[in-house]
């Protein structure tokens, strides 16, 4: 799914990513099948932009993060990371010592403020660590490093000598995020990071994020299930379901013409705020399919409307049925579907 | 007075009476006043929401309500009014009512109202059922309590409840424990054991904030529409603008223990008054409004609850201060915009509260 793209333009490729969990089982521990967390995802991000990824829980969305960052070994498939001093480099099979390369390139910032952050470091070793451990500063500039990080996350450097607790939630994410921009990295991972904040405070964190990029040249990969959060900060977005990635578009495209009938059903559960606008929401039977033992066919087929007999015995594949709109459904060209604001 | 007459003609309406609540928490740390002087009136037969940012007294409002406060929390000064209503007396006739805050936390009176007459669903499925009894033994164990039935009647009953509220299959679902049903099933089992004995008011908590979207709108849609079958009022706590919108009839904002304005859901949205209000919807990102506005955060944090703010506690991180009287006096409710809307706050009326020490 290259598109028309210079390989220059991209910073991440990802093909056919899988990760499998094995279940096992009894007395010698065999093995007895495998939950399917991830199952074979394609997609690219571009250099600057913000990937959406969204999904309910369980999709497997954390799991695709967390494997893109080598944090998991991937099960199978191609993560390929331009890296800006090596090149095009394949993630998936670098050994541990070769990653610590290209690891200040990416970093990934947590939805927890409270157990991402060690409770007995101070501020200052928290984000130092990174700086420490790659050897790029130490001494006096390792502490003014740390002080302009600081400032950059819009904290005071005073509180360098301050424990994790003495913080907000928003505080705190704001300390999780000056650690990932240490080493001056090019990708970040932004798994949930803020979900567990309130209105006011996840205001400020998503302006900080958007103001941080545009400073620093980042990419966002953003990872949430709040969708008025991803339509907000995404240029592009791609919905998972049950481990597989069922559409990839424009923010726009996505929302307004979903060609996918998960991510209609998705859109029209959003709870928008306008008391002049309440829909209800499309049912969908059943509940969302297990990883370990998928129904036949698509993923989606015994929850969607549409269904139909070839839905339950081919696997669809993803798409690209307009320019930058990838789907992953056998009915795609022929439905209608409502958007969120329809 | 006439503020006297006003609130005699609207009892019939009101089913649920808040004055000037305060409840505080006594810890080592000091005294954190969660609530601060809540008064409000929960309108008999529709959907309340109450907003506002985390500690600003919402689960305290409601746990107050429940005479569920835990240690080292209390009621210290105010009163919460039950009107109960007489349900041989046809037609919504408003006969008794009950003073919930003087009631023994621990006594016969508040048991039987608890789960009964008032129940409450709270955020977290998970923890609220018991791990070690079948769903249907939980829901049961409210039907006996508050119902002249047998068991074999309360299963019965049980069986109908999660029917009704869209359990697949629930003969069979009774038998079963909370660990195996999903999220969805869980918070829906929990709405069942709430409605079980036919609630004239029930409390949700965050029911969906741990849900999936998918799901949490599915749960919404039961609760309006047995909200409209039973005819049962509903105070809705969450602190999502979302939720509020697709919800509530009114909306009460909170903001450091105070209700700080009440309106109409579309008012609320439409024509906001309160600064804070105001700044919450702009905090916001509005799905599907195809703008890509910069959000505008509210400045400033939550003060921490040890400390009192001299004045309106909303001041410091007020945009529209005014110097002088934002920082010194604490605006009371007043009416502004329809006798449905109140606000309180010095752009629109010079009433003062009278400040309670306690």
């Amino acid at each position: 799914m290259k598109a028309d793209l210079s390989q220059n333009e991209l910073l991440l490729d990802v093909r056919g990513l899988k990760k499998h969990f094995p279940l096992r089982h009894g007395l010698f521990r065999r093995s007895s099948g495998a939950v399917r967390a991830v199952d074979g995802i394609d997609f690219f991000v571009r250099k600057g932009e913000t990937l959406g990824l969204v999904g309910e829980s369980g999709c497997g969305k954390t799991t695709a993060g967390r494997t893109i960052m080598r944090l998991l070994a991937p099960t199978g498939g191609e993560i390929r990371f331009n890296d800006p001093r090596l090149g095009w480099v394949n993630l998936e099979k670098m050994t541990r010592k070769e990653l610590l390369k290209v690891r200040p390139n990416m970093q990934i910032i947590f939805q927890d403020p409270f157990s991402s952050l060690d409770p007995r470091m101070t501020v200052e070793r928290i984000i130092a660590e990174p700086l420490v451990i790659n050897r790029v500063a130490h001494g006096q500039e390792l502490k003014d490093r740390v002080a302009e990080l600081l400032r950059v996350v819009g904290m005071r450097p005073e509180y360098m000598s301050r424990y994790p607790h003495a913080f907000s939630g928003g505080q705190r994410q704001r300390l999780g995020i000056a650690r990932a921009l240490a080493l001056n990295p090019r990708l970040i991972v932004c798994d949930e990071a803020v979900s567990a904040l309130d209105v006011s405070i996840q205001a400020q964190v998503l302006n900080l994020l958007e103001d941080l990029q545009s400073d620093f040249d980042l990419t966002y990969l953003f990872i949430a299930h709040d969708l008025s959060v991803v339509e907000h900060i995404s240029d592009r977005v791609a919905v998972m379901y049950v481990g597989k990635l069922v559409e990839l578009a424009k923010t726009d495209e996505l929302y307004y013409q979903p060609r996918h009938p998960y991510t209609e059903a998705l859109m029209a559960a959003v709870p928008k705020p306008d008391p002049r606008r309440r829909d209800r929401p499309i049912r969908l039977p059943g509940e969302v399919a297990s990883a370990a033992n998928p129904p036949s066919g698509c993923y989606f087929h015994p929850r969607c409307r549409y269904a139909q007999a070839q839905c339950s015995k081919e696997t669809p594949q993803l798409d690209e049925i307009s320019p930058g709109h990838w789907v992953s459904c056998h009915l795609a060209k022929g439905l209608q579907l409502r958007g969120i604001l329809a | 007075m006439s503020e006297q007459a006003a609130s005699a003609s609207a009892d019939r309406d009101v089913i649920l009476q808040i004055r000037d609540l305060h409840t505080y928490f006594f810890t080592d740390l000091g005294i954190s006043r969660a609530l601060n002087g809540v008064s409000l009136d929960v309108p008999a037969g529709k959907v309340m929401g109450v907003v506002g940012e985390s500690g600003c007294g919402k689960s305290v409002t409601a746990l107050s309500i429940l005479r569920l406060v835990p240690r080292p929390g209390r009621i210290v000064r105010g009163e919460i009014v039950l009107h109960r209503l007489d349900r041989q007396g046809g037609a919504s006739q408003m006969t008794t009512e009950v003073r919930l805050t003087d009631l023994d936390p621990q006594g016969r009176e508040i048991r039987s109202i608890r789960g009964g007459e008032i129940a409450m669903i709270f955020q977290e499925p998970m923890t609220s059922l018991n791990p070690s009894y079948t769903v249907g033994d939980q829901i049961e164990e409210a039907i006996l309590f508050h119902q002249k039935v047998d068991k074999a009647g309360a299963e019965e009953r049980a069986v109908k409840i999660l029917d009704q509220v869209g359990m697949p299959n629930p003969a069979s679902l009774v038998k079963r424990y909370p660990h195996e049903l999903s999220g969805g099933m869980r918070q829906r089992a929990m709405i069942a054991m709430a409605l079980s004995c036919t609630p004239s008011v029930l409390i949700a908590d965050e029911p969906t904030t741990a849900l999936d979207v998918t799901t949490e709108a599915q749960i919404l849609d039961l609760m309006r529409e047995l909200q409209a079958q039973i005819g049962m009022t509903i105070l809705y706590i969450t602190h999502n603008l979302g939720v509020v919108a697709q919800m509530c009839d009114t909306v009460a904002v909170m903001y450091l223990g105070r209700v700080v304005e009440l309106s109409t859901v579309d008012a609320l949205f439409y024509d906001p008054k309160h600064p804070y209000t105001r700044a919450l919807l702009h905090s916001i990102p509005h799905v599907g409004s195809r703008t890509k506005a910069r959000l505008e955060p509210i400045r400033g944090v939550v003060p921490d609850p040890y400390t009192s703010v001299r004045g309106c506690p909303f001041h410091p991180r007020c945009d529209m201060i005014k110097p002088g009287i934002c920082d010194v006096r604490v605006p009371a409710p007043t009416v502004g915009g329809g006798d449905q809307h109140q606000v309180r706050c010095f752009l629109y009326s010079d009433l003062e509260e009278t400040i309670y020490e306690g």
